[in-house]
Parts: C-alpha cells; sequence; structure tokens
C-alpha cells in the first residue's frame, strides 16, 4: 500500500540518510570512465607464473594475471574438465560435463580416502553429530529408513537367491 | 576444511599457503562464517566444484606475509577481505564493479572471483582455514577500524555489503512498499538497509517462523510465513492494494522451496540452475514498472523465470554479485555510529574443527541458526 499520509518513522534509526532520489533504474550504478570503448586495453597486472594447470573459458584470449591453485585437474574427472572447456560458457557441453566430473571427483576422493587406508567417516562428514543434540527425531527417522531400505533390500536378495 | 561431495566436508591438513604472485598477502584468519552462497557448494549445485576444496569467503584476520608489490597493507594489520577476488585495474573494477573483475577468474568470464567458491568462481582455497592466500592485497583488503569488534568486522566481508546493494539496487524511493524473499542474514540485513534509502513499508516473506520472528524484531518490518498462504502472489498484491510492491528483492537463490516443479527440476535433478521460485514470486509480486533487486544465487545456466512477465509489466532487473569494497566506507561508517548492528546475526560460534556440524545445522536450519561463525584454533 502506497503511504498516502506522510508517517512518521522517527523510531528506525537512520531513516531516509542514503535516500537518492537520483536512483532511478535508468541512473547507472557503475562509474562510466573514458575507456568503455577501448576493448582489453588495461595495462594488466603481473601475471601469475602459470606453473599449475589452469583451465580457463575460451571466452576470454588468456589465463587471468592471478588465479587459484586449489585442486588442479586430475584422473578421470581432470579429463571430463579439460573436454568442458574445450566448449564456450554458452554450451551445455560445458556445464554438464563439469556437473558429471563433480561426480566422478566424490568418487575419486573414497578411493583416494581409502587409497591412504583411511575409510571416510562420512556420518561424521555429513555433521549428523549435530543431529543429536538438535534434531533428534531427523536423526532418528533418518535411521529409521535407513535401516528399513537396508532390511528390505536384504530382504528382497535373500529372496531371489531361493 | 575440506569439501568431499555433496553434503560431505571434514577437516584435514594442507600445506600453508604461500606468495604465489608480488600483490599477494597470507592472511591468518580469526573467524570465518558459513553463508547461504556456501549451502549452494555443499549441496553439490555449483559446476566444477573439486573434491578437496576449501570454501569460505567471508573471513578476516590477520596479515602474515605480504608480496614484493603489495604497499598499503603491512604485516600484522587486522583486515576485512572482502569476498570478492579484484585487480582494481581492468574497466570492471575502476567502474566499481568488483564482483565483475576480469582479472581474477580464468575459468569463466560471467563472474569474477570469489574465495573458496569453486572453480567456476576462480578455483582459490577459501577461508574457513586457518591461512588464506589473499590476491590484489592493496585493492580488497581493509584495516579493520580501531575499537570495531571483529564479529561486525566479518559481516562487513558480504553481508551487510550484499544486503545494502540489494537494497540499493531497488532503487527505493520515498515512501516505497519493499517486498523481501528471504528471511536469512542477507534477507534480515536487506530489510534493516531498505529504510536507510528511504522505504515506506518493509514486507519480508520466509517460511521458518524463528527466523520470521527474529527479522521482525531486528528490522522494525512485517514478516509473513508463505505456508500459511495459499499464493505468495496474490497475498502481496492484497496487502498493496492490488497494485504489487514497488520494489522486490530475491534474497533466496538457488536453493528455494515453496514449489515443487522448481524444487524437482533445480534442487534434485539439476535440470536448471537451482530453484528460481524466489525470482518467480518477485517478478509476479512486483508493481507494473517496477524493479526486481535478485541478490539470491543461481547457477550458470538456465532457469524457469516467467520472462514474459518482465516484458509485459515494463519491468527493470538489477542484480550482480556485491561490490563489497565500493560499499565499505559508507557502511563502515553506519556501523560505527550505530546504525547498523551487525553481530545481532551471529547465533552460533563454532570451533574450525566442528565444521561438519556448523554445515548440517545452517544448512537444515537447526537450533535457530541464522549465521554461524567458525574459530580457527590459533585465533582461541
Ligand atoms: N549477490 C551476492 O553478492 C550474494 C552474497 C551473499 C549471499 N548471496 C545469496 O543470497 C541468498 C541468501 O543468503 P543467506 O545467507 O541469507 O541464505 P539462507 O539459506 O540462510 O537464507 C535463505 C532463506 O530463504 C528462505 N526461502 C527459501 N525459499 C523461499 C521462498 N520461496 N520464498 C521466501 N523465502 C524462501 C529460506 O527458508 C531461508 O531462510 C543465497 O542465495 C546466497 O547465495 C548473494
Ligand atoms: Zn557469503
Ligand atoms: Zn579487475
Amino acid at each position: 500500500m502506497e503511504n498516502k499520509t506522510p508517517k512518521d518513522y522517527s523510531h528506525i534509526k537512520g531513516w531516509g540518510i542514503d535516500a537518492d532520489p537520483k536512483n532511478d533504474p535508468t541512473y547507472p550504478m557503475k562509474h562510466r570512465t573514458d575507456a568503455e570503448h577501448e576493448g582489453y586495453s588495461w595495462d594488466r597486472p603481473t601475471q601469475q607464473p602459470i606453473d599449475v594447470e589452469v583451465l580457463h573459458s575460451i571466452e576470454r584470449p588468456n589465463v587471468t594475471a592471478v588465479f587459484g591453485t586449489s585442486v588442479p585437474p586430475s584422473g578421470l574427472s581432470g579429463m571430463i574438465r579439460r573436454f568442458a572447456f574445450k566448449h564456450s560458457e554458452n554450451s551445455y557441453l560445458h556445464w554438464l560435463p563439469l556437473l558429471m566430473a563433480d561426480r566422478v571427483n566424490v568418487v575419486e576422493g573414497v578411493i583416494e580416502d581409502l587409497g591412504k587406508g583411511s575409510v571416510p567417516n562420512i556420518f561424521a562428514e555429513k555433521g549428523w553429530k549435530a543431529d543429536w543434540e538438535h534434531n533428534r527425531t531427523g536423526l532418528i527417522q533418518k535411521v529409521g529408513i535407513l535401516a528399513l531400505v537396508t532390511t528390505a533390500a536384504v530382504v528382497l536378495l535373500t529372496r531371489k537367491k531361493d | 576444511m575440506n569439501y568431499r561431495g555433496p553434503q560431505r566436508v571434514r577437516i584435514d591438513e594442507k600445506p600453508e599457503p604461500k606468495i604465489l604472485h608480488p600483490e599477494d598477502a597470507i592472511v591468518r584468519v580469526t573467524r570465518s562464517c558459513i553463508c547461504g552462497s556456501d549451502l549452494h557448494l555443499y549441496n553439490g549445485n555449483v559446476p566444477d566444484t573439486r573434491v578437496g576444496t576449501t570454501f569460505g569467503h567471508e573471513f578476516i584476520g590477520e596479515v602474515i606475509e605480504i608480496g614484493s608489490e603489495v604497499q598499503k597493507l603491512k604485516v600484522g594489520d587486522m583486515v576485512i577481505v572482502p569476498f570478492n577476488i579484484a585487480c582494481g585495474k581492468c574497466h570492471f573494477c575502476k567502474q566499481g564493479l568488483f564482483g565483475n573483475c576480469h582479472e581474477s577468474n580464468s575459468q569463466a568470464t560471467a563472474v569474477g572471483a570469489i574465495f573458496g567458491y569453486s572453480h567456476t568462481a576462480g578455483g582459490y582455497d577459501g577461508g574457513q582455514a586457518e591461512y588464506v592466500r589473499v590476491p590484489y592485497a592493496d585493492v580488497g583488503p581493509t584495516v579493520i577500524p580501531e575499537g570495531m569488534d571483529p564479529d561486525d568486522a566479518v559481516l562487513l566481508t558480504d553481508v551487510v555489503p550484499t544486503a545494502y546493494q540489494a537494497a540499493e539496487m531497488g532503487g527505493i524511493q520515498k515512501g516505497d512498499t519493499v517486498v523481501i524473499f528471504g528471511a536469512g542474514p542477507i534477507g534480515i540485513m536487506a530489510a534493516r538497509c531498505c529504510w536507510l534509502f528511504g522505504a515506506g513499508r518493509v514486507i519480508v516473506i520466509d517460511k521458518i517462523e524463528y527466523r520470521l520472528e527474529f527479522v521482525r524484531n531486528y528490522a522494525n518490518c512485517e514478516a509473513y510465513n508463505y505456508e500459511e498462504m495459499d499464493d505468495p502472489v496474490v497475498f502481496i498484491k492484497k496487502t498493496t492494494d492490488w497494485m504489487g510492491a514497488d520494489v522486490v528483492i530475491d534474497a533466496v537463490g538457488a536453493e528455494a522451496t515453496g514449489n515443487l516443479m522448481q524444487t524437482i527440476t533445480g534442487r534434485k535433478l539439476l535440470l536448471q540452475a537451482g530453484s528460481a521460485t524466489a525470482a518467480h514470486w518477485a517478478v509476479n509480486s512486483v508493481k507494473k514498472g517496477g524493479i526486481v533487486s535478485i541478490v539470491g544465487v543461481y547457477g550458470p545456466t538456465d532457469n524457469l523465470f516467467p520472462l514474459g512477465n518482465v516484458l509485459n509489466k515494463g519491468l527493470t532487473i538489477r542484480a550482480n554479485q556485491a561490490a563489497v569494497k565500493r560499499h565499505l566506507p559508507r557502511l563502515i561508517e553506519h556501523v560505527q555510529n550505530g546504525i547498523l548492528n551487525p553481530k545481532a546475526l551471529i547465533t552460533h560460534r563454532v570451533p574450525l574443527e566442528d565444521v561438519a556440524d556448523a554445515y548440517h545445522i545452517f544448512s537444515e536450519k537447526l537450533d535457530n541458526c541464522i549465521k554461524p561463525v567458525l574459530i580457527p584454533p590459533t585465533a582461541r
């Protein structure tokens, strides 16, 4: 409802202090510079040495001046990611393979853990310990469903053998 | 912290980060938060989220090492680190669009770089850790002013600037009715900020009662539960004399609930870039000629979204990752003058070691959680 009668906002600290009548949709949010139409021409920051594999979008000509070095592509998921980066951000052939690589990567992560001789504690990783304190019914439900599904599976499997 | 797969995170040892570029700094983290944005990663919905990545884009800490080209920051400075990684030199940074820098994210041109936010946002390890590599150290990081509470400071890395920009992008004029979808930290703070721009009426919509209750008190606004409405759009039409709101803010993003079809296609099958329920409701509940401001985050592909109504209603849509650095001077002033009180949003302080529990609590909205902050062992 529009406020037809002026209302009192004195109880709201700071009411209206940043009001800006010029900020209507046509008022640009960015500060225009005189370099608007000069393309990729700025004085670039120093290039970070490229000594790990960095995939870069084919919608740009180069690797950015700085980049993240976390988890370079590797294994099967890495191969899928490299394939994805042959396609632009405009293409499903970019994003769908990346999502697939993420899933493959989860399996690789478990194999890596097992390779190091440690079985990942999935319950702890999922934070289910917190459920015990704050969501006990939810936890009991989850465990109950798990038990039911397991029992059903066992029953089904053993039946088939007969 | 270390991401292992959807809804699986844990603590692992990693080598300490090194200076890799002359404008880098290394920061020892003293506080870091979990954000609604992290839930998109946590749920496995952001393409190119690699197993082994460390999340965390909201952190403050102490500068312990600087690269050879760093001039303003000094070792020992305590800094607010904006979530965007921005070079300060490209056209976009020069225009104040620090969320859209062109020299920090190789993997995608459509999004700037963000700490700990998948390879689609640059492949940087984030701040839910003890130490972080912070590129372009003279551009983003801002020294925490004398006397500022670290809990306020850590919320200036993202929550407050994002919420403030959500209101700013709404182009609010004095007396305007503003509707905000989402009563998470962003929606709550956005409700508070709308008043600063002179809103006449602020209405927040969510379904979680404790959050509605919180925002009602914290932001002096109206708050309603959409699960108690037949149709949120009709509700908003009715309460605005059948006109619709002047401005609607989407502070929900890809994890939205409330529409089964959107939930299944957007969150379960990943056939669209997240569930677009809030954006959909926003377009349909704003007044003709009105403004929709989107800060809720969606993935890089497509969404089911009523584009025809945008056209027919003559709407303006404004959206962005917040340009944190642009807002900091004004927002630091607001915090120092007691206009804004960010730290009131923090409900949980969790040792970094218990990160998995903290994610689960925040994600499932357990224990009346609004904003969890993680404290690394070196900061206790
Ligand atoms: N643009 C930016 O720079 C930026 C920065 C930070 C966060 N974000 C985004 O803002 C959004 C909110 O972040 P947050 O930390 O507050 O997250 P949050 O998960 O704590 O809050 C989201 C809230 O939305 C509610 N919700 C779900 N579906 C809804 C619907 N259909 N209508 C109304 N409410 C609904 C949920 O119940 C929840 O309370 C996220 O998408 C996050 O990625 C954007
Ligand atoms: Zn955030
Ligand atoms: Zn830049």
